[in-house]
């Protein structure tokens, strides 16, 4: 039997947070089909494990910083589900007061630096984040989320060698879901192994199985510990995927249903609970309370964005400046 | 006349000009299998395949870069940037670059290339999808730019700025992409350069631009039933702006009102208004009047959204505040 390390009580929180994450974009998904919220929102269903794998492996004063596919990351993070459901319905209540949307959630109370909706542009605040963390000579250090596509982002170079000249406590975590859009890895690089981009700035590469929450926190936490000791940044690629389309009017039709389900047969959560299960650490009962405990918060959050006041106009020039 | 969507009409430019042109090609993210993010290259990769539908990686500057290079040579491309608030990544190349390359190198050089681009607010996608940006580029002289509000000029306009010989940043409205209008059949070309009277009136002139200018028509339907004469006029240009055709109107109404989504400070309105005071003072007899968003980013918050951005209540109240 595969040995699996892990604690009884980390497994827990490992599968509640998956199904926070998965929960949450379901029902993402289907308000917007309802048109009970609008706007557009990027689901990171299928990706759970990057998120929730590579949070468990630094510590809660740690920095992330996210991007437009960003609810995994904030609830990974810690962030307040029924806050960042307020926010993508864009009341009051939300964590950025109904200013950002989906697109931009962020929390400084869980060391969430926010999400851009410009592909690449947290990489190189990423970095700044990190060369403030150096100056006070802090042992914290940042995760930088990306995706495949912003690997070819001139900003993502740029940062890259700075990071790696400053020798900056930042993990740079690409998000490889195998497309952008539409565009896949391998038709817009020449590779389909992006860690590979790292040895060109002398930083350490290395791959990991984005579908298994146990291994990205592993690795992250391996390059989490270089950097506390100031050996510098790292570049970590997630293999992932994202099971809904880019955005809910993607029809798909650059991608196969049979890749889809050769994707979804490796399920983070499905395959990291029967781990645990048969491992002993967690019984089938535990889990399927985790499940029905999270749905119901998910419900619960719904109820409070709905019940929660609109931003008032007048409050509309309020934040501009500090 | 047929009628048909603005995304339809510029599909039919770009098709058209590509069969008339062997050196038209199309760059950008997602326009092949896609169809770009609001269609308008729809069927296209099909048809002329992947050597002039080129899909590339999310790479803003190195596309506005690899458009110019390619036009110094001879080539014609048509470069699609999916929302005008991701040109901040392509701003050096077009205005460092493509604007300068004409006169900088003393006219030996010419980059003849279009840049489309979509705007505007409206779908509540937050900061950085919504922006309406036109005055960063009005701002670079070397560059035209172009924001239709019309299927018809849609398709007319595209086509004149791919056949002109310089940089053009034609910038559509992704409120507008469905709706639909009579478009002329055959080699339907509108020259940049030159406004339209989107409607006659002798009260007041409201100069806009994109689909402000739809919203300016509602305003208008309006105030006429209250007895006041709006004449609409849409300037489809930017730059070059057709000035003569905006101060012959106000020498008529006598009181002009500018609207746009832009923000107030900074935005171009600021200009019409300067160059209506400038050519047509004596002929002024109240204020010029802006209407423009808020000088805040585009808030999420659809009702907050709704507030930042001109609709036609505020047209309404300006066009009274420049007859009182
Ligand atoms: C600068 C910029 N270019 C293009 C886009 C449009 N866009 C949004 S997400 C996306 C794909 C991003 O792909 P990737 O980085 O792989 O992230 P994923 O969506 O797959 O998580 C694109 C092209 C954007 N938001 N910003
Ligand atoms: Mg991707």
């Amino acid at each position: 039997m595969e040995e699996v390390n892990v604690k009884k009580e980390e497994a827990a929180k490992l599968l509640r947070q998956m199904y926070q994450i998965r929960f949450f974009e379901d029902k993402i998904m289907e308000l917007l089909g309802q048109n009970v919220i609008d706007g557009g929102s990027h689901l990171y269903a299928g990706e759970e494990a990057v998120a929730v794998g590579s949070c468990a492996g630094i510590r809660p004063d740690d920095w992330i910083a996210s991007t437009h596919r960003g609810h995994g990351h904030a609830i990974a993070k810690g962030g307040v589900i029924s806050e960042l459901m307020a926010e993508i319905f864009g009341k009051v209540t939300g964590c950025c007061k109904g200013k950002g949307g989906s697109l931009h959630l962020c929390d400084p109370a869980t060391r969430n630096l926010g999400a851009t909706g410009i592909v690449g542009a947290n990489i190189p605040v990423a970095v700044g984040a990190a060369l403030a963390l150096k100056k006070d000579k802090s042992e914290n250090v940042v995760l930088c989320y990306f995706g495949d596509g912003a690997i070819n982002q001139g900003v993502f170079h740029e940062s890259m060698n700075m990071a790696a000249v400053w020798k900056l406590p930042v993990l740079f975590i690409c998000e490889n879901n195998l497309y952008g859009m539409s565009g896949a890895v391998n038709r817009v690089t020449t590779t389909n192994d992006l860690y590979t981009r790292s040895s060109a700035y002398g930083v350490p590469g290395e791959a990991v199985d984005g579908m298994d929450v146990l291994a990205v926190k592993e690795i992250v936490m391996k390059y989490a510990e270089k950097a506390r000791k100031g050996e510098g940044p790292s570049l970590i690629e997630c293999k992932t995927y994202r099971y809904y389309g880019h955005s809910r009017s993607d029809p798909r039709a650059y991608r196969t249903k049979d890749e889809e389900k050769e994707w979804q047969a490796k399920d983070p959560i499905l395959k990291f609970r029967s781990k645990v299960i048969l491992a002993g650490i967690i019984s089938e009962a535990v889990c399927d309370d985790i499940r029905a405990e999270v749905k119901q918060e998910i419900e619960d959050a719904v109820r409070f964005a709905m019940n929660s006041p609109w931003p008032k106009p007048e409050e509309v020039t309020e934040d501009l400046f500090a | 006349m047929r009628e048909i969507a603005y995304w339809q009409a510029l599909n039919e430019a770009l098709q058209e000009e590509m069969e008339r042109d062997p050196n038209v090609f199309l760059l950008g993210e997602d326009i092949g299998v896609y169809g770009g993010a609001y269609g308008v290259t729809r069927g296209l990769l099909e048809k002329y395949g992947p050597e002039r539908v080129m899909d590339t990686a999310i790479s803003e500057s190195a596309i506005t870069g690899a458009a110019i290079g390619a036009a110094m040579m001879g080539k014609r491309p048509v470069a699609e940037i999916m929302y005008v608030d991701f040109m901040g990544q392509a701003m050096d190349q077009l205005c460092n670059q493509a604007a300068k390359i004409r006169y900088m190198f003393g006219g030996k050089f010419k980059a003849p290339m279009v840049m489309r681009t979509e705007g505007g607010a409206g779908r509540t996608l937050g900061a950085h999808h919504s922006q309406s940006l036109e005055h960063w580029f009005t701002g670079i002289p070397g560059l035209k730019v172009v924001m239709p509000s019309t299927p018809a000029d849609a398709k007319g306009l595209l086509k004149a700025s791919i056949r002109d010989d310089n940089p053009v940043v034609f910038i559509e409205h992704k409120m507008l992409y469905k709706e639909k209008g009579p478009v002329p059949d055959g080699d339907h070309v509108v020259p940049l350069g030159v406004a339209d009277v989107k409607r006659q009136g002798k009260d007041v002139t409201v100069v806009s631009y994109s689909r402000t200018v739809l919203v300016a028509l509602e305003a208008a339907k309006i105030l006429e039933a209250e007895g006041i004469d709006v004449e609409v006029i849409d300037v489809r240009t930017l730059a070059p702006l057709d000035i003569k055709t905006i101060v012959d109107s106000v020498k008529k109404t006598n009181r002009a009102v500018v609207a746009h989504e832009a923000c107030k400070t900074g935005g171009f309105g600021g200009e019409i208004g300067m160059q209506i005071i400038e050519n047509a003072f004596d002929y002024l007899d109240g204020p010029v009047k802006r209407v423009a968003a808020i000088d805040v980013p585009i808030p999420k918050s659809p009702v907050l959204e709704q507030y930042v951005i001109p609709t036609k209540d505020s047209i309404i109240k300006a066009v009274k505040e420049a007859l009182a």
